[in-house]
């Protein structure tokens, strides 16, 4: 039995904090169950959340290396798991067929599906790693369905079966944390695999505590008037409504700009670092009343 | 922790019940959560739970709702008196008489949730919501039985009447009406809102002590939104369909695209292949083929925007745009006793918007406001003859509730005919079909089909089956 890498749920907060990440409760708690009940985490939210933050994060806190696998349409298992480097496997058979015709079929056979011609992807990479190890499997739904199919042998059991090599069992489990923005409906096999964690926009306090920790520059006051902000553009309904990111951005641009109070000049002029769309801009000025922004 | 084992396989049971589908892997997870988590930490306790038991952000919820009915924060009730006590310097409330002592209570309390609103947190606000609770909601139901009810509570306290007060606390003598005022309101109605919410867990939880869990978490729990009705859609559903059918929109859109792209491949792309076979030694090992140009079918939608049944209108008009892309061409037109083509008004992205417009500019109503479904498609018919085609589906949305008027099915046969396919969305049940003014029995002849659609779970799923692959 492998040891934990976590102590307690405070151990978690403590560490992530370390490692720049501040957690509330249900993220500290979840993060420890994926340690201790050895199960993926999937992380769900809108963009800009500091999903992939956590993983990162999450990493550090361990000390363990990041391996990650991007999702995107048309992954593929050649590029998720692993593929035969057949260009090398056909060069070993004409090699073969030129200088020494005695060598038998099984003989070659068996020597272009070892591991030399193998080319391991992140997917197969994690699980033979020895050493302590993170699996982001980032934008899980942005990949095809059968992706899905793929990576639940992987979640459930740790193990990539290879046809002509047998299945790998990983010796040291890795943390797995699959990130998810829910543009589509991740399969219920999926899920019931993993721990869930919707991560929403943080709740006032913490928000302001990660903007300040980001941008310490910002000042305790100028943040709580952002943060308040930030929460009633949040509060119209925007086509796309600020994230954390885009918080921190707003704070590094006001100390740029060398503002120290958000009056609405200032959130006038800046409006464009946390609104991208002009349809929100329109709307924001409207309900907020700042006047002319919408006409930038 | 028998006990707890126990506990939280009812939890799971009352999820199942409200709706939530935990499977039993999921459950067996719960349970080995529990001997992780710190037990005492209640917040801990309901992120272990719901991590492994709710996977879907429109059930938490739920969730949250019955775990605080089944792990309830405390036991037992206040006692009014003792709040008075520590509220009033000196212990007075001894020495007054009952109506004093109510309005007192009532005073002190608002004069806390007055200040915690301002600065307080959310352990100081569930404390408040607490003792209101038992100083205010308690009521004699019968003789010598009493109940909790959320509305004493805030009726007595009339939390939205704190508005004006807490505004010119927080802006002092900034000028009004700017953005500062916008973002203290923001501010004040979110802490209202909560303590609103807290108020009714504590209720619930003083009846669960009551009448027993398993009865209040029947009723406790909200529908969840995917079948909320569209016909007796209150506001607050409204609301929360809204944000339910744009996020339903886009994941249809994207696992339309991925059926397409899975399906069959179009012919063999020689160029390709030949170019791809050069690296394995002019052997073809891999073909490569040319995408598979989908159908895309074109849609006219026509629908009823009247009174009973616009909510579903609007929601299906609102999906039907969302996934535009998807098909070749997309007409709208909307009727209440006369037809007129709304398709312009949707061009916009701002939905909002183009329902304002629908009901502000479109003429719809010819002779009573009344819904006529006779004269609308003959209107449809006449002022649009190409609109319908044979590439056309044609989309009927309404309740088919005709008012006793003539039915115009005449025209409908014959466009029914001209469309490749004609399908008609009734939001009413299909018991309550065919009773009354309904005059589903003349139209469900003539469509392919005729589909019941109360909720966001039945539209999704006739969607899909719309698009072909």
């Amino acid at each position: 039995m492998q040891a934990f890498h976590f102590a307690s749920v405070d151990d978690v907060h403590s560490r992530l904090a370390a490692a720049g990440y501040l957690a509330d409760s249900a993220i500290a708690t979840t993060v420890f169950l994926a340690d201790r009940l050895e199960k993926p985490l999937l992380v769900e939210g809108p963009a800009g959340v500091g999903k992939t933050e956590l993983a990162k994060a999450v990493a550090t806190a361990i000390g363990a290396e990041l391996i990650r696998l991007q999702c995107y349409e048309g992954l593929d298992e050649s590029r998720a798991l692993y593929e035969w480097n057949y260009k090398k496997q056909l060069l070993r058979i004409q090699v073969a067929k030129s200088d020494d015709a005695d060598a038998s079929w099984s003989e070659v056979h068996d020597d272009i599906f070892g591991e030399e011609f193998l080319l391991p992807r992140p997917l197969l990479n994690a699980i033979r790693r020895t050493e302590p190890t993170v699996l982001l499997v980032d934008e899980t739904d942005k990949a095809d369905v059968e992706v899905e199919g793929l990576l639940l042998e992987v979640l459930s059991d740790y193990q990539v079966t290879i046809p002509e090599l047998g299945t790998i069992t990983a010796t040291r489990k890795p943390i797995v944390v699959l990130t998810s923005n829910a543009t589509r409906e991740l399969s219920e096999a999926l899920k019931r695999r993993c721990l869930y964690l919707h991560l929403d926009y943080p709740a006032f306090e913490r928000e302001k505590a990660i903007v300040l920790s980001r941008v310490p520059e910002v000042g305790e006051r100028l943040a709580e008037e952002l943060v308040r902000t930030v929460r009633a553009l949040r509060a119209l309904e925007l086509k796309k409504s600020p994230s954390i990111a885009e918080s921190i951005d707003w704070a590094r641009t006001l100390v740029a700009l060398g503002l120290d109070t958000l009056d609405e000049a200032a959130v006038r002029d800046t409006l464009g670092v946390v609104l991208k769309h002009v349809g929100d801009h329109t709307r924001a000025a409207g309900h907020l009343k700042l006047g002319d922004a919408g006409r930038e | 922790m028998s006990g707890l084992v126990d506990r939280t396989v009812e939890l799971v049971g009352a999820m199942r019940r409200a709706g939530i589908p935990v499977s039993l892997a999921e459950d067996i997870d719960a349970v080995r959560a529990l001997a992780s988590v710190p037990l005492l930490d209640r917040e801990a306790l309901r992120a272990g739970l719901a991590a492994t038991t709710v996977k879907r952000p429109a059930h938490r919820p739920a969730f949250d709702t019955l775990f605080d009915l089944y792990f309830p924060p405390m036991v037992g009730t206040l006692d009014e008196r003792a709040i008075v006590d520590a509220e009033t310097p000196g212990g007075v409330a001894e020495t007054r008489p009952e109506g004093d002592l109510a309005a007192a209570v009532r005073e002190a309390l608002r004069d806390q949730l007055r200040q915690l609103l301002l600065a307080g947190d959310d352990a100081d606000l569930r404390r408040l919501a607490r003792e209101a609770v038992a100083a205010l909601g308690r009521a004699d139901t019968q003789p010598g039985r009493q109940s909790y009810f959320s509305y004493r509570v805030l009726r007595a306290l009339a939390p939205e009447t704190l508005m004006a007060g807490l505004l010119a606390a927080m802006l002092g003598d900034a000028p009004r009406g700017g953005l500062a005022e916008q973002v203290a309101r923001q501010t004040i109605s979110e802490g209202l809102a909560r303590f609103e919410e807290l108020v009714d867990a504590e209720v619930r939880r003083l009846l669960a002590e009551d009448k027993g869990v398993e009865q209040v978490a029947k009723t406790a729990v909200r529908t969840l939104p995917e079948d909320i009705d569209f016909i007796r859609a209150t506001t607050a559903d409204v609301a929360e369909l809204r944000r339910t059918v744009l996020p339903l929109a886009r994941r249809l859109a994207v696992r339309l695209t991925a059926r397409r792209r899975l399906g069959r491949r179009g012919r063999l792309d020689f160029r390709r292949t030949v170019r791809a076979s050069l690296s394995t030694g002019g052997v073809p090992v891999v073909t490569h083929h040319r995408p598979h140009k989908p159908h895309r079918p074109e849609l006219v939608i026509l629908c009823d925007v009247s009174g009973s049944v616009s909510a579903f209108a609007r929601f299906t008009l609102m999906l039907a745009y969302t996934l535009r892309e998807q098909f070749g061409k997309v007409r709208a037109f909307a009727f209440v006793d006369t037809c007129d083509e709304v398709t312009e008004f949707f061009a916009t992205d701002d939905f909002t918007e183009a329902m304002r417009r629908l009901t502000q500019e479109a003429e719809l109503v010819w002779f009573d406001g009344h819904s006529d479904y006779g004269h609308s498609i003959e209107v449809f018919a006449e002022r649009y003859p190409d609109a319908v085609g044979p590439r056309t589906s044609l989309l009927i949305l309404g309740d088919a509730r005709n008012n006793y008027r003539a039915t115009g099915t005449t025209t409908l046969r014959r466009l029914a005919h001209q469309a490749r396919h004609t399908y008609w969305l009734n939001p009413e049940p299909r018991m309550y079909w065919n009773s009354g003014d309904s005059a589903v029995r003349d139209y469900e002849p003539l469509v392919d089909e005729m589909v019941e659609c109360r909720n966001a779970a039945q539209l999704q799923a006739f969607i899909t089956r719309l698009l072909p692959v």
